[in-house]
């Protein structure tokens, strides 16, 4: 018997229960066993639309959140049971890092750009110095298309919105990670920017092997940059396809619906 | 027949101790009775603050430098605020705004928001006949009329800007400016709420509707002509599938070329990539706003200002296309 080769994340019948309210407790199901996995070199895109799940699935992965059941294996390591030294911590913090959606609010406004490089500095080897460190983040901002000694000294509101988020990706790369939590990485970036974000996941992908989940609410984007699609909704994974076959056929009720409500240039809706 | 709304070399600015933000910068705009018109542009492109101006919402900070904004030939501009309060804003021109949580008072049900906005315009009447217009209205547009009875945030996002919208035409202005409003709501939502404006229009409860957004896509299912905004200036308008298809100023031409729907004509085309950002409208740039990022821009269009030309049904600003020095 030929064995599968392990893929890097492999998430399990995952669920998260919220109970909310002081009087009258409520439970809110936001995660309802769902299963997925992502292979190496693969962008796997989380589709839904708000309240679908798809950030908590994201927080639990990224050890944010605990799930109420259910496992998140991490190349077959158990993230919530089975990293149990500091160690075990850093290893896991340095494989998986997340890119958040808001590019304003990740910073400080106080501080400068390069503030944000230097809490990274901790998940790096430490017998590393600071010439070395210095030296990642200027091999990682021009990975990601930023000139060094444009960003470095600046503040936060001297940077776009797309330089930003460039600056955190490049953040995130520090650490050389095997997996990228991207949610919602371009929703607040304006049209013209976003291509380039998108190229950049890609690229990533293609040059450094690197494993990208793309959180977001627009089919669009997913279709452009995935390899893979999922789709959330109610907390439950109702599909999962090829971006081509998702677009042109979807078989579940409600994927039908999105696809059919998402707004084309080259369709008009006849219904309106 | 005269335009319904014209806006006539308009400047806007807001004027501070910490200095001038340039947003609107000579706007000339028709929108004619019976059409949808699309304000596209990205953001801090000016389009939120030219819907102010068309309805003369405008207050300190804000103030109108140069130009007119004429109603059906009324000059709004040299109306005062209490005036304009009474007599357009609601019964002749209207606004849904980008957030409507923020429009709507938290602290009253929706039949009382709507009794104290139609009794500003219509004193006369009694609480009866106006919770009565709000029931028949919203029978009318296919809404629950149990809203009525609720406070704005017992309501889900898309019924709150459904409501908003209701409100905002129960008088039946004849232009509706709609800034935004499907941005925050889910695509299911979305289709809801332009459905609803469709409708006010094709029932003639609205004239014109003035819809500004981000999204082409969008607006590509509503709109019937299409004004693209950048940098405070109108750079093209016309007819919204000539503009869409074959756009001639190069910013709508890249403004298209960005734009991510699933479909297998735009994946074909691919990401493109576009260099630079829009300018910082605190010091505008002399000539074309555009001129930095053009892929064709010349040493004219970084000193002089295009004029407009037209093509066909469309204007465009932009020297490429033959607009002289201003």
């Amino acid at each position: 018997m030929v064995e599968l080769p392990e893929p890097l994340l492999r998430v399990e019948n995952l669920s998260k229960v919220f109970v909310v309210g002081l009087f009258t407790r409520r439970r809110i199901d936001a995660v309802k066993g769902v299963s997925f996995t992502i292979g190496r070199r693969e962008i796997v895109s989380l589709v839904g639309e708000s309240g679908s799940g798809k950030t908590t699935t994201a927080k639990i992965i990224l050890r944010l959140e605990k799930p109420t059941s259910g496992r998140v294996l991490f190349e077959g390591r158990d993230v919530w049971r089975d990293l149990r030294s500091r160690e075990d911590i850093l290893w896991y913090r340095r494989s998986v890092q997340g890119v958040m959606q808001d590019p304003y609010g990740a910073f400080n406004p106080f501080y400068r750009v390069d503030r944000v490089f230097k809490q990274m500095f901790k998940l790096l080897p430490k017998d590393m110095d600071d010439e070395e460190r210095w030296g990642l983040v200027e091999k990682a901002l021009i990975e990601v298309g930023l000139n060094p000694r444009y960003v470095l000294g600046k503040y936060p509101h001297e940077l776009s919105g797309g330089e930003r988020q460039r600056v955190m990706i490049a953040r995130a790369l520090l650490v050389e990670p095997k997996l990228l939590i991207a949610d919602e990485p371009v929703s607040m970036l304006d049209a013209t920017l976003r291509s380039g974000i998108l190229k950049l996941l890609m690229k990533l992908r293609d040059e450094r092997g690197l494993s990208i989940l793309f959180i977001t609410h627009d089919m669009g984007l997913a279709y452009y940059v995935s390899d893979r699609i999922l789709v959330m909704y109610r907390g439950e994974l109702v599909e999962e396809g090829h971006p081509d076959e998702l677009i042109e056929s979807p078989r579940h009720p409600y994927t039908k619906r999105l696809i059919s409500d998402i707004p084309l240039l080259y369709r008009k809706w006849s219904d309106i | 027949m005269p335009p319904l709304l014209k806006l006539d070399d308009v400047y806007a600015q807001y004027i501070t101790r910490y200095g001038t933000v340039y947003a609107v910068n000579g706007v000339s705009l028709e929108i004619g009775e019976g059409e949808i018109l699309g304000i596209v542009g990205e953001s801090g492109c000016g389009k939120s603050t030219l819907a102010r101006v068309m309805m003369m919402n405008v207050k300190p900070p804000l103030h109108l430098v140069r130009g007119r904004v004429l109603l059906q030939g009324v000059e709004l501009n040299r109306l005062p605020r209490d005036r304009l309060k009474r007599e357009v804003w609601g019964k002749q021109v209207s606004l849904v705004p980008q957030s409507v949580m923020n429009a709507l008072n938290p602290t009253m049900r929706v039949r009382d928001i709507i009794r104290d906005f139609v009794k500003v315009h219509n004193p006369e009447l009694d609480d009866d006949e106006v919770y009565s217009m709000a029931r028949d209205r919203f029978e009318e547009l296919g809404l629950d009329i149990r809203a009525l009875d609720l406070y704005p945030f017992e309501l889900s996002g898309g019924m709150r800007q459904r409501v908003a919208i209701a409100i905002a035409t129960l008088l039946n202005p004849k232009l509706l400016i709609a800034d935004e409003p499907t941005s925050a709501l889910d695509v299911s939502t979305q289709k809801v709420v332009l459905k609803l404006l469709k409708r006010l229009w094709n029932e003639g409860i609205v004239k014109s509707i003035v819809f500004i957004t981000h999204d082409i896509a969008v607006v590509r299912q509503i709109a019937t002509r299409i004004a693209v905004m950048y940098a405070g200036k109108i750079v093209e308008v016309g007819p919204l599938e000539e503009v869409i298809f074959k756009p001639l100023h190069p910013y709508t031409e890249l403004l298209i070329s960005s734009i991510l729907t699933p479909e297998p004509e735009v994946k074909k085309r691919g990401l493109v990539e576009i260099r630079g950002a829009p300018p910082d409208l605190r010091t505008p740039p002399r000539g074309c706003p555009f001129a930095e990022r053009c892929p064709y821009a010349t040493d004219r269009c970084r000193r002089e200002e295009p004029r407009p030309v037209v093509i066909g049904s469309r204007l465009i600003y932009c020297h490429l296309r033959g607009g002289g020095a201003a």
